[in-house]
């Protein structure tokens, strides 16, 4: 696939105009954008009830410069599914004038992992030909920093808070986007905006895609993870470099998934010096300020480190690098 | 001369005969979840998929849920959507039931009727449509399968009309209608397809005041289901409340439409002998066939019955039921569904409502009947005109909410009025135990 320059960003259609009211610094409208200009066809946009919802469609506003619905929150993938199938049988009537329309369900982590996971199951073995993207800010941002399903260990949040006994939650992060895999859709992919070439090509795979895709982006939320508006990028690397989100694709090729690590994560791979420890990614974000104060929780950090490097190893496995 | 069309006479059941009009009427897309008594619906439309008599995008859902929301994004999308479902089902579409309302998408579902858990129950009633009963969609209660498959027909163009555009919910009752094998009379394919029509697209109004069509299109960017906050909001449910208002004309036209070309016409309710009534039963869903029956028998005994059966709970004809009671002297609504803490039944209260501010009306009861399945048969009808008939000839309404069929005053488990013991209690086996 061609390199994709930032003049060819520029020149192309906002797909999501300016103007909307997400908060500063929140990775959501990076993403979302990056992902609508990688879209060669006219696209059609399902959105979950979440924070991209309620602050880009505040009637009689909208910052939607494409076909966009919006009916409930777990149910991105059903209503993308009925899109899809609609325009499938417009099409075999003779009435629609566009050949090929690409169907964009985009949800959050809690619309994905926890109430929305029946329909996108369900919607990926009917095998619809929709991208299924899901922006994980790690907590139900739009109700007030809830955990999900996404939230990581240890991170405190409004249902998980560090108390005087617990320290935030407790349990891991659910392994979305290997669960995603094992449904064989067409392709699964991570994306992280500071890799904004690897997502764009990523994106581009999905839209050619010959079945369903998912799109998993890690989404910084400066409100909810309680770090400065500025670092959302930086942060979008430091997941990268230090491994506790690594870059990764999927394909299905001879009816069978193939795990492919991207050239950020590869590098890391190739050369383990460069993997960054874990706790240079936590001290820049209050949701883990418990962790270091007043007294580092070493034990805890440790945990998470651990947690890190055997979720690594689990993709270099996979990805054929070990 | 009259311009009806030919017609054959099918062996069909209620859910086939649905099927069987959509079949007819072949819609871009259904998505549907299976659950009985609807099972045969999907069944039965399965094999029309697989044997290419439609061209329909049959998508089995994973869940109701997803049936109406794939419904939802197919409807928005221009094509025209279908489902089914029953008791937990719809119970389980609820959410969406609203959204495919206030989103003003002409979806088509059949509801066969069936009661809700707990404790679960496969047989026929109204409680699940009665849950529904806010949610925006017009609601119509056939008889007959007959009525089943020519209301299906009639849906598509109550739901798109210009004035209406709501979804559109077909009852039938569960195994009465749904399993119970009918003559039914269908006209031919192209006979649905020229009353149905193509599907239109409605042209909106944007907040810019620029036209738009309302679907999601690539060369018409409109973003459906926006948040709507209190400066618009009420304004749109406005819209929304005179839509159900308007569609009391328009089933009316559809249904005198659909009768020039069948000979089968259909409005809002359904008057049996109540030009001379004195004492009626009303009453909605298949129930009215045997209140007809037993109406019959009570003429030939000379007693002035009638029976008014309501076809459109929503919207509710109330200028048409305060018509065609007016001269009643006492009439008993038939309530197959309960409305918890509420006094009286959905029916009943409706209707009594309605004669609030009227000089002349009937006395009225409140019958609850047929929960669960349990049967009505013309005896049970028989008492109620029996018991009509006295409170009109003394004047004394007696209890006015009743119960029809229902076992009372046994001493048996289902009537055991339950004590409360400790956690202490069950460890010393105050009440037995193993
Ligand atoms: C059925 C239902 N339950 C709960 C809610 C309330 N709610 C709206 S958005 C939301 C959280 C969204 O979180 P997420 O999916 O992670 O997206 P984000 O806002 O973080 O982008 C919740 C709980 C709802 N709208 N619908």
């Amino acid at each position: 696939m061609s390199i994709i320059k930032p003049k060819d960003l520029a020149l192309t259609e906002e797909k999501l105009a300016p103007g909307h009211r997400l908060c500063p610094g929140c990775g959501e409208p990076t993403t979302v954008k990056l992902v609508l200009k990688a879209s060669d066809e006219p696209v059609i946009v399902c959105s979950a009830t979440g924070c991209l919802e309620v602050s880009t469609s505040i009637y009689p506003y909208t910052s939607w410069n494409v076909p966009w619905i919006h009916s409930a929150f777990e149910n991105a993938a059903a209503t993308a599914s009925g899109v899809e199938a609609a325009i499938k049988a417009l099409k075999r009537s003779g009435v629609y004038k566009y050949d090929k329309v690409n169907v964009l369900a985009v949800a959050g982590d809690g619309g994905t992992y926890d109430i929305g996971f029946q329909a996108l199951s369900g919607a990926f073995e009917r095998y619809h030909k929709i991208v299924y993207l899901l922006l994980d800010n790690e907590a139900y941002m739009n109700t007030g920093i809830q955990r999900s399903g996404g939230t990581p260990s240890y991170a405190s949040t409004t249902t998980s808070p560090d108390g005087k006994v617990i320290p935030g939650k407790l349990q891991t992060k659910k392994q979305i986007s290997r669960i995603m895999v094992e449904h064989e859709p067409a392709y699964v992919a991570t994306i992280s905006a500071a890799y904004w070439q690897d997502l764009m090509q990523k994106s581009k795979k999905a839209f050619a895609a010959d079945g369903p895709a998912f799109l998993h982006s890690f989404t910084p939320c400066p409100r909810g993870w309680r770090h400065a508006d500025n670092l959302s990028i930086e942060l979008c690397k430091l997941a990268v470099q230090t491994c506790i989100f690594p870059l990764w694709e999927a394909e299905k090729s001879d009816g069978k998934m193939v795990y492919k690590l991207s050239a950020p994560s590869k590098q890391i791979a190739k050369n383990p010096d460069k993997k960054k420890p874990i706790v240079e990614y936590l001290k820049l974000q209050g949701r883990y300020r418990h962790l270091f104060k007043p007294e580092e929780k070493t034990e805890l950090i440790k945990q998470i480190q651990d947690w890190v490097d055997t979720e690594w190893n689990i993709i270099l496995e996979r990805c054929g690098e070990k | 001369m009259s311009k009806i069309v030919k017609q054959e006479m099918m062996g069909m059941n209620g859910d086939t005969a649905c099927a069987y009009a959509v079949k007819q009427c072949n819609p871009e897309v259904v998505a549907a979840y299976p659950i009985t008594p609807q099972t045969i619906i999907v069944e039965v439309f399965s094999e029309y998929v697989a044997n290419g008599e439609v061209t329909t995008e049959f998508i089995p859902v994973e869940s109701e849920h997803s049936a109406m929301s794939t419904s939802i994004g197919a409807a928005a999308a221009g094509a025209r959507a279908y489902t089914a479902s029953a008791s937990q089902g719809l119970a389980l579409m609820y959410e969406m039931l609203y959204i495919a309302s206030g989103l003003r998408l002409p979806i088509v579902m059949t509801c066969v009727n069936r009661a809700l858990s707990a404790p679960i129950n496969i047989h026929g009633d109204h409680s699940d449509a009665m849950g529904a009963r806010d949610s925006g969609w017009l609601q119509l209660y056939c008889e007959n399968s007959q009525e089943a498959y020519d209301t299906i027909i009639q849906a598509w163009r109550i739901a798109e009309h210009k004035d209406v555009l709501l979804p559109v919910m077909v009852n039938i009752d569960g195994f009465i209608l749904s399993h119970t094998l009918e003559n039914v009379s269908v006209i031919p394919d192209d006979a649905v397809k020229k009353f149905i029509g193509e599907k239109k697209i409605p042209v909106v109004k944007k907040p810019n005041g620029e036209l738009t069509p309302y679907i999601l299109h690539p060369d018409y960017p409109a973003s459906i289901g926006a948040i709507d906050l209190q400066d618009y909001y009420f304004e749109h449910k406005r819209q929304q409340a005179e839509a159900m208002n308007n569609a009391l004309k328009v089933i009316k036209e559809i249904g005198e439409e659909y009768g020039e070309l069948t000979g089968r016409t259909y409005g809002l309710i359904d008057p049996y002998m109540m030009d001379d009534a004195e004492i009626a039963i009303i009453v909605m869903g298949s129930t009215a066939g045997t209140a007809k029956y037993v109406a019959d028998l009570m003429r030939n005994k000379g007693v002035k019955a009638g029976v008014l059966r309501v076809r459109s709970f929503r919207p509710f004809p109330r200028d048409d039921i305060v018509k065609a009671l007016k001269n009643i002297k006492a009439c008993a609504v038939l309530d197959r569904s309960m409305s918890f803490g509420s006094y009286g039944g959905p029916l009943f209260t409706e209707i009594r409502s309605s004669f609030c501010y009227e000089c002349d009306k009937p006395i009225i009861v409140n019958y609850y009947y047929g929960l669960g399945g349990r049967d009505a048969p013309p005896n049970l009808l028989d008492n109620v005109f029996n018991e009509l008939k006295n409170i009109a000839e003394t004047g004394k309404t007696g209890e006015e909410i009743r119960y029809l069929g229902l076992r009372e005053g046994e001493k048996d488990a289902v009537n055991y009025k339950a004590e409360l013991v400790s956690f202490k209690d069950l460890n010393t086996g105050k009440i037995g135990g193993k």
